[in-house]
């Protein structure tokens, strides 16, 4: 399936090749494997490199209720222990394949990320290793039990920190009795159980729940061998379970002492989900409020007019449902509550009345004419398109960026933050304030 | 699974076109100015990069007025004769780009990734405020409470960080490596923007700065640009710059640095060689490789060994850094896992050194290293600011572009026996800092207040 009639430029040279990456379209070819795993593939043979990621709708959301941290478990173990292998062999294999694997978990997805050469050797080494690990993982306990005690301490830790305390009482705050708001205890980590993670493994990972994102230098018959190899031997499953939807917080400031010399400070609320038609007015008028670097208007009046703090920001995070709307800074403590003030008036203000033509204006351009910009590697056309795949956007979406971005008015995006900002449900976390 | 023997030659060919590939490009052309200009012809795409680095950094500061550099940098952004504060990155922005900078020990760097048609306009901009920067006393008021705030954020409420700081601090008593890239909060509070335009005066010239411009350009074309915009900056003398060399310590230093955390936290660091010479020198190259047997890969020995091994560390590291203008320290540090302490993260670390210095690295790990070296190579053609950073940072150092290449030969090139014999000839305690974090609870660690001139600041 082509997903627009561009032509795509591709010149098999192997280093100085002049051939264009992201010219001005991104040519996404998407089909289902036989296995049932969804793949797509951006063909690119500018470099002799290969990117893949292998996402499954397996993230914390899906953790079992008192078992928070399981999701994360059995993602960051999958190179535990796999088929015949310890995970001492794994390391080293994927160290003398030159391979970079990466990945993690968010609330949604489990992912696992892989950058290889694409000469024969390295790649098929690659792929069959990363077979190994997503069909025949082991998850021996007593690696549970040292990775166990390392999330525990990590924890511990984390918990003295301003930012990370702000961070994890925001969130809990903004989704009081929701899965995207329930953070990994000491209790929850020690109630996993290896059992657990199989189980967790043997239901979410699955070809039906997979989704793979290839980019680089493979031919289509390539690619669909790869998706075949990598999907093979993983159980058909079936697409997990939708997620229970999301009741807005009720408005709450929330104040937790601590000894740091400057106050963490998060506001925010649900914001908007993957596929919302206000994504783009939101993206545009977040650019204006705090989304544009030093261009922002929060930018502006807190730090450039006051010098109340050196970060300032705020940000929408969509995820499958609501993701979270955020604004972020930290400040002197001693002056915690001219800083909070400050940033409250930029945020109501913008809520009343919206970007000013001239700063509607210079947003469209930053986000449409830099477009090009975040299309420019391998890596991060891997990143753009494994958004478009899990969430399974339409396959023009990068494509109609600049276009959707240029169509947006003033009152879209007045409306938009009107439907998804609403002041009754925002939540406030001040940590370290005098 | 892949037979070694294939992969080494799988690897070996491909090596070989990179290196074939990469020898016509970049590209350099000095101004008559002094300026230096370096185009790395990069047609993946329409970005394209545009750095302006100075030879200027804390390395060049002097007591009482540490910070300099990088407030400097925060000014650059508050205008010039002809542009406002702020316009320099309204500008950028309207054209589609995105800018920053940063600062560290040797150098001062700022950066635009446009795209390519706005090459251009970005020159003109840091020709600019190469030329004719303006220090306001009012905009400076508002930026450095900025940086303060900065300090607090990045190192006063950082546990890692000011360990950091305190252990350049201890390690070092002669050498300006001692003090931090931010400065001291002292200094901060009596900076004045006289200060800073003296500093401008002084070190901004387009003969103490080099142009690197990565991306979708022709690089005679961009020579061209460059000698249209930055051409009619007058270059002046730099002050002259004394030789700095920290006297041989003698002794081995211990510091602890109480902060609120959990976990303790230990840093051992030690005075080694730096790369000087590119082609007769062979210890930075062994150290390099000593660095990344123990902490460059995910099979390598520290994490191998004592986290997962041992199950003794929460997370265990090796650094060297030989590529600088001062002087090159080599660092293992750890942190203990619950209910370890750090005298048995020391033991620990110093144990994988004393196995080294006894029985060397196997063939094996020599071989990882090289097969890291040349994915890294290929990798790093994927990022152009990656291919930018690589060139300024060399710069930086006082060594050449051309280097770069050459450097990674070197690597590849080092011995098993060169590696035990720096790990022997090296890391004696007398030459041996070592810093540790005394984690404090949070209910009885003091609130950070600041202090009176910092009050006094307020008014």
């Amino acid at each position: 399936m082509k997903a627009n009639m561009l032509p795509r430029i591709l010149i098999l040279i192997f280093s100085l090749s002049v051939s264009c990456l992201a010219h001005a379209g991104v040519d996404i070819q998407h089909w289902t494997a036989p296995s049932g795993a969804r793949v797509y593939f951006v063909e690119s043979h500018s470099l002799p490199i290969l990117d893949l990621e292998v996402a499954f709708a397996a993230g914390s959301a899906y953790d079992p209720p008192g078992k928070s941290g399981l999701a994360n478990l059995t993602q960051g173990l999958i190179d535990s222990g796999a088929g015949t292998l310890d995970e001492e062999q794994i390391a080293g294999k994927w160290v003398d394949l030159g391979a970079r694997v990466s990945g993690g978990t968010d609330s949604d997805r489990a992912t696992i990320g892989l950058r290889t050469l694409s000469s024969p050797t390295e790649r098929n080494g690659s792929i069959a290793l990363l077979h190994t690990l997503l069909t025949a993982p082991t998850y021996p306990a007593d690696v549970l039990a040292r990775e166990r005690g390392r999330a525990i301490a990590a924890l511990k830790e984390a918990d003295t920190r301003p930012d990370a305390i702000a961070g994890k009482r925001f969130i809990q705050a903004v989704y009081p009795d929701h899965p995207y708001g329930v953070i990994s205890t000491e209790a929850s980590l020690q109630a996993i159980v290896r059992d657990d993670l199989v189980e967790f493994h043997r239901t979410y990972y699955t070809a039906r729940n997979a989704v793979i994102t290839i980019v680089g230098d493979v031919s289509r018959n390539e690619a669909e061998a790869i998706a075949n190899d990598l999907t093979t031997g993983l159980p058909a499953g079936e697409a997990a379970k939708p997620l229970p939807p999301i009741n807005l917080p009720k408005r709450e400031t929330i104040r937790v002492a601590h000894p740091a010399s400057q106050s963490h400070i998060n506001i925010g609320t649900p914001g908007y989900a993957r596929g919302d038609p206000d994504a783009f007015a939101l993206l545009v008028g977040n650019y204006v409020l705090g989304g544009g670097g030093f261009v922002s208007r929060l930018m502006q009046d807190v730090r450039e007019k006051r010098g109340l703090a050196y970060d300032v920001h705020s940000f929408f995070a969509p995820r499958k449902l609501a993701g979270p709307f955020e604004i972020g800074l930290q400040t002197k403590r001693q002056q915690g509550g001219e800083a909070l003030g400050v940033t409250e008036a930029v945020l109501n203000s913008f809520l009343k009345t919206g970007p000013s033509a001239s700063e509607l204006k210079a947003a469209k351009q930053n986000l449409a004419d830099g477009f090009s910009l975040r299309l420019d590697s391998n890596a991060k056309l891997l990143a753009n398109v494994s958004v478009v795949s899990f969430f399974g956007l339409p396959l023009t979406w990068i494509d109609d960026y600049p276009g959707k971005v240029a169509a947006v008015t003033a009152e879209q995006v007045r409306a938009a933050f009107a439907r998804h900002l609403d002041p009754q449900h925002i939540i406030t976390v001040i940590v370290a304030g005098d | 699974m892949t037979p070694p023997s294939l992969a080494k030659f799988a690897f070996a060919s491909l090596f070989f076109l990179a290196a074939t590939a990469v020898h016509a490009n970049p590209y350099e052309k000095t101004l008559a100015n002094g300026l230096r200009v370096i185009v790395k012809e990069d047609h993946r795409s329409q970005t394209v990069v545009h750095m302006v680095w100075y030879h200027i950094g804390a390395i060049d500061e002097k007591d009482g007025t540490s910070g300099l550099s990088h407030a400097l940098e925060h000014m650059m952004f508050k205008g010039t004769a002809k542009i406002g504060p702020g316009e320099f990155s309204k500008r950028v922005a309207a054209a589609g780009g995105r800018d920053n900078a940063f600062t560290n020990q040797d150098y001062t760097a700022y950066f635009q990734i446009v795209p390519k048609r706005a090459l251009p306009e970005m020159m003109s901009l840091e020709a600019d405020r190469m030329r004719d920067l303006r220090v306001d006393p009012k905009e400076f008021a508002q930026e450095i409470k900025v940086i303060m705030e900065e300090r607090r954020m990045r190192t006063e409420d950082n546990p890692e960080a000011l360990l950091q700081e305190r252990l350049n601090a201890t390690m070092f008593q002669a050498h300006p490596y001692r003090r931090p890239v931010i400065g001291w909060m002292n200094d901060l509070e009596n900076m004045t923007a006289s200060d800073l335009k003296a500093w401008y005066k002084e070190w901004y010239a387009p003969n103490n700065a080099y142009v690197v411009v990565v991306g979708d350009v022709n690089k005679d074309a961009v020579f061209k640009l460059a000698e249209k915009v930055y051409g009619s900056i007058k270059p002046h003398a730099l002050p002259v710059r004394k030789p700095l060399v920290e006297p041989e310590q003698i002794g081995i230093k211990r510091i602890v640095v109480k902060a609120p955390a959990k976990l303790p936290f230990i840093a051992m660091a030690w005075k080694v060689p730096k790369l000087k010479d590119v082609d007769k020198d062979r210890e930075p190259y062994a150290l390099e490789v000593l660095a990344t047997v123990l902490d460059g890969h995910d099979a390598a020995r520290l994490t191998k060994d004592l986290v997962r091994g041992q199950k003794i560390a929460q997370s265990a590291g090796a650094g060297y850094d030989g590529t600088l203008r001062g002087e090159a320290v080599f660092t293992l540090e750890g942190q203990p896992a619950e209910g370890r302490s750090v005298a048995e993260i020391e033991t620990a670390l110093r144990a994988e050194l004393k196995r080294i210095q006894d029985e060397g690295i196997s063939a094996e790990e020599l071989q990882r290293v090289k097969t890291q070296t040349i994915a890294s190579q290929v990798y790093k053609r994927d990022s152009m600011m990656a291919q930018a950073m690589e060139i300024g940072a060399i710069e930086a150092a006082g060594l050449n572009w051309r280097d770069i290449d050459k450097t990674l030969d070197k690597i590849r090139s080092v011995t098993a026996e060169e590696v035990q014999a720096v790990a022997k000839k090296y890391f004696n305690d007398d030459d041996l800092t070592v810093a540790v974090l005394d984690p404090q609870p949070l209910e009885s660690a003091k609130t950070r207040q600041p202090s009176a001139a910092a009050a006094a600041l307020r008014h």
